[in-house]
Order: structure tokens, then sequence, then C-alpha cells
């Protein structure tokens, strides 16, 4: 049934007051070419029940396995209250509210998550969040442009540990603006960027991309990489995990004078994998570029009678004031994921933030430490790494990640397809949801399909 | 409405020029405009050294209602910029004629339309009819 309350008889009459024949014609504007007429590779629709058995049976195949899978969205536990009160109706909606100065509690909720980003990335603003990851960086990328108008290039330069994926997303998003993205080389033998070949670079990028941790776990010489793109004229964007956030040097004290933008996944903030998504994007500034900052921001002022209030702030950068020229298409953001990420953050507080962090750490340590006893199984990297790290076999690994699959473990990411440099390589995960017994597990499966 | 000084030369998206001894030309909005845009909390400035050209993005003002683009009334390279008016936009509401100039250019080519105080106020007033 179409929820649609509109009767034919409806749109006859309203096509006739305003003299249209049909709706097709109030379309007209849209040039033939830009247009489809059908949506090819789209099945037909489902009835209510049968969507609800497809999706148990999809939900059904997560069930079970242990997960040492990171790759950018991590498992950790997430206390039962997070949802609890995310769920409420009175924060039940996927957006900021129309009228939003109406919903004082959802604009003070985002005004706390913005509060402790800005705490925790060592910024000045935080925007309410965007879609995800990887659509942040592509924001940050075209915001780097736009704040940078000293610097002619749009050339931006990526450390060798950025996520390949919020690469591909960013060229998608970023690429039809003129911007393009290169890598810095990888050290294979530190899973970090190769600052040599910063010597030869005479022609300055618009901004440099940093991930901290790096995609493969390492600790890139942030420091170094700051000051470096700062001398020549580039901005600098950090991309940051907010668990690592709580026991590494925020972005804004990166260097000399630190980082400028600061984007991520927020996903580790109490989200649940759910098969890999809903997530929600990161992004914070330095104030002096906060008006190229996309999205909403909320702040906090006071009413006619000097009581305490909260409302959407800097709304002139944004698409429904500004039209074609705002800062970006996005004009809301992820508000019940930033509603979870907030009770998360303060359920945990500093201290739990940097115990999961520890403990996520610890966790992989020891889980790498013991998958090296095992035969043809070795650390690809002797450097430092957070709660992720790679692994390299002595054969091809993707039929043993099949293999280990057949025994209920999702045994990591296969590293072969994006860092072919670095050989048959996996990169594993293991966050405080692994117990000892875990790993163990772990590590009996893999010994056993090595040896089969 | 207060006088419109009489020295300068306007254009129908409500910009003011001043022809400078020097050869230059300096640039800002009107009373008029600075009004329909209420108070202004930003302004954004071209960069100096900036190639212009007439008709095009100059700079940005942005109210507490609406941004609103400055287009170049005149070809021209930017040689200076009022550096004020990034922590002090007001000044532009407070004086738009004096202390709220905007930028100043050296023009490369013809002058673009402009309109003199009488036919601008000419043109205020239609607007207002």
């Amino acid at each position: 049934m179409p929820f649609i309350p509109h009767t034919e008889e409806d749109i006859e009459a309203m096509l006739g007051e305003i003299g249209v024949g049909s709706i097709d014609e109030l379309f007209d504007e849209i040039p033939q070419a830009l247009r489809i007429d059908d949506l090819d590779g789209v099945p037909i629709a489902l009835s209510e029940q049968q969507v609800s058995r497809l999706m148990r049976s999809r939900a059904e195949q997560d069930r079970g396995a242990l997960c040492f899978i990171g790759a950018g969205a991590y498992e950790h536990h997430v206390p039962s209250v997070v949802w609890d009160i995310t769920t409420r109706g009175e924060f039940y909606s996927a957006y900021t509210p129309y009228q939003a100065e109406a919903s004082q509690g959802t604009l003070q909720t985002i005004y706390e998550y913005q509060t402790m980003m800005t705490s925790l990335t060592g910024m000045d603003v935080s925007n309410a969040s965007l879609y995800d990851g990887a659509s942040s960086l592509a924001e940050a990328a075209l915001m780097s442009v736009r704040a940078n108008r000293k610097s002619k290039s749009r050339r931006i330069l990526l450390a060798a540990g950025v996520n390949h994926l919020y690469e591909k997303v960013a060229t998608a998003i970023a690429g039809s603006q003129g911007l393009t993205f290169e890598r810095l080389p990888l050290d294979t033998r530190t899973g970090t960027s190769d600052l040599n070949s910063l010597e030869d670079d005479d022609d300055a990028p618009v901004a440099v991309v940093v991930q901290m941790p790096s995609y493969l776990g390492t600790y890139e010489e942030v420091d170094k990489l700051t000051d470096w793109a700062h001398e020549k004229g580039a901005l600098v964007i950090a991309i940051v995990n907010p668990t690592a956030l709580a026991v590494l040097k925020a972005p804004g004290d990166w260097g000399t004078s630190g980082a400028d933008i600061a984007c991520g996944e927020g996903q580790p903030l109490g989200i649940p994998l759910s098969s890999g998504g809903p997530f929600f994007g990161i992004m914070a500034c330095k104030q002096d570029i906060v008006r190229q900052m996309p999205g909403r921001i909320v702040g906090r002022t006071t009413d006619l009678d000097g009581n305490p209030g909260f409302t959407l702030t800097l709304q002139a950068r944004e698409q429904h004031i500004r039209r074609s020229k705002a800062t970006s298409n996005i004009c809301t953001n992820q508000g019940l994921m930033v509603t979870a990420a907030t009770i998360y953050m303060a359920l945990l507080g500093p201290e739990g933030l940097r115990r999961v962090a520890l403990s996520s750490q610890q966790q992989t340590a020891k889980l790498v430490a013991r998958l090296a006893t095992i035969d043809g199984v070795e650390p690809a990297f002797p450097t430092p790494h957070f709660h992720e790290a790679v692994i390299r076999l002595d054969r091809p690994v993707r039929p043993v990640l099949e293999a280990l699959a057949k025994r209920d473990v999702l045994g990591g990411y296969d590293l072969s397809r994006d860092f072919p440099e670095l050989g048959d390589t996996l990169l594993v995960c293991a966050t405080e949801t692994k117990t000892d017994e875990d790993l163990e597990a772990y590590a009996n499966a893999l010994q056993a399909v090595m040896s089969a | 409405m207060s006088e419109l000084p009489g020295d300068l030369k306007y254009t129908n998206e409500h910009e003011w020029l001043r022809q400078e001894e020097d050869g230059t030309v300096t640039i800002g909005i009107t009373d008029h405009a600075q009004s329909a845009l209420g108070d202004l909390v930003y302004v954004e400035l071209p960069e100096i050294g900036q190639e212009v050209e007439s008709g095009g993005e100059m700079a940005v003002v942005e109210s507490v209602k609406a941004a609103s683009d400055v287009y170049a009334p005149i070809s021209g390279e930017v040689v200076e910029v009022n550096e004020e008016l990034s922590d002090d936009p007001e000044k532009i509401n407070a004086d738009p004629y004096g202390d709220g100039w905007i930028v100043r250019m050296r023009p490369t080519g013809d002058d673009g339309d402009t309109m003199s105080p009488d036919e601008y106020q000419a043109f205020l007033d239609e607007l207002e009819d």
C-alpha cells in the first residue's frame, strides 16, 4: 500500500488548478539526458512480511561469529542504557528537527556532543556531525580548498595510511569539483608514510591528510607531517579514531600549530556494527575557518528573558539560506547516532574511554603475539600499533579467511587489494570485547587452518 | 533615507564607487544595501592581487538574515582590502560610505554601468513604489 494520501482526483484537481497537464511536466526543467526512465537493477517491491523475513535471514548471518575485523568499523561494548535512552520518544528522530529551537533537549544534546568532540580533538569548533567517516574526508577536503584561498592547488596529499575506501568516496564526491588525491608511498618496513619523498615535493598541495592511527593501526609522524604541510602553505586534515583520542595527542596539538580540521568515523562511540551502518561522521576545526565548515552547528545563547537556551547558528553557510553557494549540500546530521554517542561518552567519561582504548590496544598486542607463535604467521611491522595490526602469512590470505569463517571466526581484513606492496597480509583487530579465551579460540582456529 | 554622497557613482546592485586620485577605485555597498541586509556579522574579502571581472563575485557579506555576494562593478585587480572588516564587519552598517569600504581596485577595462547620485536616488524611489 503506497503511503500517499492524494487520490487520482486530488492530483487531477491540483494539476488543473495550476494549469499543468501531468506530474511529469513539473520536472520539465531537468534535461532529458539527466533523467532515468526505469530503475534497472532495482528489484520489484516486496511486502512487509517478505521484507521482515529477508532482513531476519540476513541478520542471522551475523550471528555467532567471533569478529576480529576492524578496518574502519570497530566492535566495542555498548552499555544497554545507551540505546535505552536514545530510543526514547523524545530523542527518536534521525535528523536535526525542523523548527529546531522548539526541541531544546535535542539541541542541548548536540551542543554537549560538540563540546565533547572539541575536547577530544583539541579543536575550537565541532559541527553536529556528518553522514560517515568517508564522506567526512570528502567534506574536509572541499572545506580545505575554500579555507586555503592563498593556495592555487587542488591537490590533496594523503598520508600512506589513509583508508582507501575514504579516498574512493572523497574522489567520487570531490573529484568532479577538480580535486585530485595523491598518496605518499608506504614504508613497508614500518607501516607508516615514507617521509623521504616529501623532500622532492616542490609543488605544494592545498591540504595534507593524516590518518592517526593509520588504517594499518600504526602511528604516523604527525608532528613532522603537520609542520611540513604548514611550511608549504597547506592545511592539515586529521582523520581520527575517537577511541584512540582518549590516549593519543589531540590533532589540535600536532606539530607547532596543530591540525586545521579533524574528521573521521564516529561509530566506535556506542554505535553497533549493524552490518555497516548507519554510522556518523565527525568534523571539527579551528576557529579561523569555521565559516567554511559544512553542516549544522548548535550554539548556546540567552533568550529574551535572559535564560540560557540553544539555537542553530552560522546558518548563512547552509543550503537553505546560501542556496548553490552553500559550503555543502549537507543540511542535516546523523542526529540519532550522535545522541547515542553523546550518551556513550557521558557514561564512560574520559577515564572510561581511556580504559576502552588501552584494553583494546592490549588485547590486540596479545593477539598478535599469540598468532605469531603459529608457523607461517608473523607480524608485518616491528613498530608500535593501536588496536589494529598487520599480520603476514606465508600464503594467500583469502582462502585462509574463508576457512576461518567456516569455524565462526572472522579473522581480519585481507589487505592484498588495497596494499599489494605488503604481500599476503591481513589486518586484525581485537577490542575490549575480546576475552583471552576469544584470542585463544582465534589462534586455535588459525593453527588448524594453517596446518590443514 | 540618508543623503547620498555626491562624489560617488552607484550601481543597480547597490554598490558605490569612488574614483581616487591615484587611479584606483574604492568600492563599498550603499546605505540602502546595508539597511536591507541588517546587522552584518561577517565579510569575506578577496585576496590582494586577485583579478576580478565586472559582474564577477568580489566579496561576500553575511548578516544574521542572509549571505549575499558582492559583485565587482568594474573589471580590475584588487590592490587593497579593508582588513578591519574581518574583526569589525558592522563598520559597514555604521559607516557604509566611509570606514565600511570593502575593496580598492585598479581598473583594467572600461567602466561598468554606473549611475549618478540622482539616478541612483530615482532607482531607489522606483524600488520603493
